[in-house]
């Protein structure tokens, strides 16, 4: 009986980091998804970053590397910078009148 | 008790409605103005310059650079492409015909009128599209609107217009009237991860340093196009200009001669009308 | 063909000032094309200018000189009406010369 417990504690073990492993891809595309998704919106409103871009390929570099928190954490940033450039186009369509010579 | 409040409380705001000015009053788009007070606006920056002065863009920010340009002129950077866009412009296409055929006075001496909106397609049309017109009418490929090919014959026309004042007309006809002001939004509205607009640098920094290089001021900013860039170790078009500053303010360009630029083009080319035509000129 | 040189040469007093335009890509070799393949060296290493069968300025370059190089040197000496020879030769044995007078 107290043989088992190892090799039961190290069974859950590996079962439990190959269910962390298969999370993390899935992770990664629905953040990648979502990055995606926000540029592109940034796209119809003519304003994506040359950093989103970027961003976005180190995603997918690290993804086809097997990195996934990598992958995840550029994926997120990328999200971040494409909202970004959402809010500049957004509030520069009022805001350009600031810097406009009267 | 309660229909009376109801009936104040819509009393209310009707009135708060009739005080506030209506959300959506189109400001009357005034060309005339907008030029004359940014031109005003740079004479007054710099009361030492002449209005022709500013064509020259940071040569008249900074003595120094002046001088070194006075004698690059003397032997400019440009007389190569100078010289092929003379021999392209005078080859003819397959078909016979040639770009003469293309423009009013065979093409020459006719920079300084554009852009010029055209009325029966309702957008601008800049000189550039224009040549790539004529060459896709006559059964010939277009040709890249950043590259060197386009930049040489740009370069010809500019120069056959030497001395020729800005002379870009608006017609009284909405849709230019909107293209003028999309492109004068454009101008001052901010983009890439820099925040940059095009007025961050060319009205609120001119003669001041971004790094190493020396700001031109917006007004004569498009005089001297195409140039001859030292940066680039060739001649550029406008396209590849508006191109690039987008990317160096790490916003993604768009394509070259899409809407928003040509627009661009038409409102900085008309509040610099009067400004003589240097191109093609030669910058850092 | 059209030369590759462009030259100006004036003389003033005891001095003779020369500017010359020459039209050449001076390719380092460092640089990549769009494709990533280096672009081969391909530059001037040897720039003669000479007054009365004589060099006043010879230059030798390597990769570092940037596309279309521009040269503007002053010798003692000249006289208008004269001729000065210019002539250079690259890294692949092209050459090129010129002859223009002193005004």
């Amino acid at each position: 009986m107290s043989t088992l417990k190892p090799l039961f504690a190290s069974l859950l073990l590996i079962a439990s980091s190959a269910c962390a492993f298969a999370a993390s891809e899935a992770d990664y595309k629905a953040a990648y998804a979502a990055a995606e998704a926000a540029n592109k919106e940034a796209g119809k409103l003519r304003n994506q970053w040359t950093t989103t871009a970027s961003t976005l390929a180190a995603a997918k570099k690290a993804a086809d590397a097997g990195d996934f928190d990598k992958a995840i954490e550029a994926s997120k940033e990328a999200e971040a910078l494409a909202k970004a450039s959402i809010y500049q186009a957004t509030s520069e369509k009022q805001l350009w009148k600031d810097l406009e010579i009267r | 008790m309660r229909p009376a409040i109801h009936i104040v409380s819509a009393a209310f705001a009707l009135a708060m409605l009739a005080l506030t000015p209506p959300a959506t009053a189109a400001e009357k788009i005034d060309p005339v103005a907008d030029a004359k007070a940014f031109q005003k606006f740079f004479t007054d920056k710099f009361p030492k310059l002449k209005p022709e002065d500013f064509v020259t863009g940071p040569y008249s920010m900074n003595e120094d650079l002046h001088r070194q340009w006075v004698e690059k002129e003397q032997f400019p950077p440009y007389e190569f492409s100078l010289e092929m866009g003379k021999e392209m412009f005078s080859t003819p296409f397959k078909n016979g015909k040639s770009y003469e055929d293309c423009f009013p006075n065979k093409g020459i001496g006719i920079r300084q009128n554009y852009p010029y909106f055209d009325d029966k397609e309702g957008k601008v049309i800049t000189l550039e599209l224009a040549l790539n017109r004529c060459r896709e009418a006559n059964g010939e490929p277009p040709l890249s609107y950043v590259k060197d090919e386009m930049a040489a014959l740009t370069a010809y026309m500019a120069y056959t217009s030497r001395g020729k004042p800005f002379d870009i007309k608006i017609p009284n006809d909405p849709r230019a009237l909107e293209a003028y002001q999309q492109g004068k939004e454009y101008f001052y509205t901010r983009r890439g991860q820099f925040n940059f607009s095009c007025a961050t640098c060319h009205v609120q920094s001119p003669g001041e340093r971004i790094r190493a290089e020396v700001l031109a001021p917006g007004l004569g900013i498009l005089n001297a196009m195409p140039i001859y860039r030292s940066e680039w170790s060739g001649m550029g078009t406008t396209s590849r200009r508006f191109t690039t500053c987008n990317s160096q303010i790490r916003g993604v360009p768009l394509n070259p001669q899409d809407d928003e630029y040509r627009n661009l083009e038409y409102y900085l080319s008309y509040v610099s009308n009067g400004l003589p035509i240097s191109g093609p000129g030669a910058r850092p | 063909m059209a030369s590759t040189i462009r030259v100006r040469a004036t003389s003033s007093g005891d001095t003779t000032e020369v500017q010359a335009l020459i039209q050449h890509p001076m390719d380092s070799g460092f640089v990549k094309d769009a494709k990533g393949e280096i672009i081969p060296a391909h530059f001037i290493q040897q720039l003669t200018f000479e007054y009365d069968g004589k060099p006043v300025f010879v230059a030798d370059w390597g990769g570092g000189v940037s596309k279309d190089p521009y040269v503007k040197f002053a010798f003692k000496g000249g006289k208008k009406g004269d001729d000065l020879k210019v002539s250079w030769v690259d890294n692949k044995g092209a050459t090129d010369t010129t002859t223009a007078k002193i005004v």
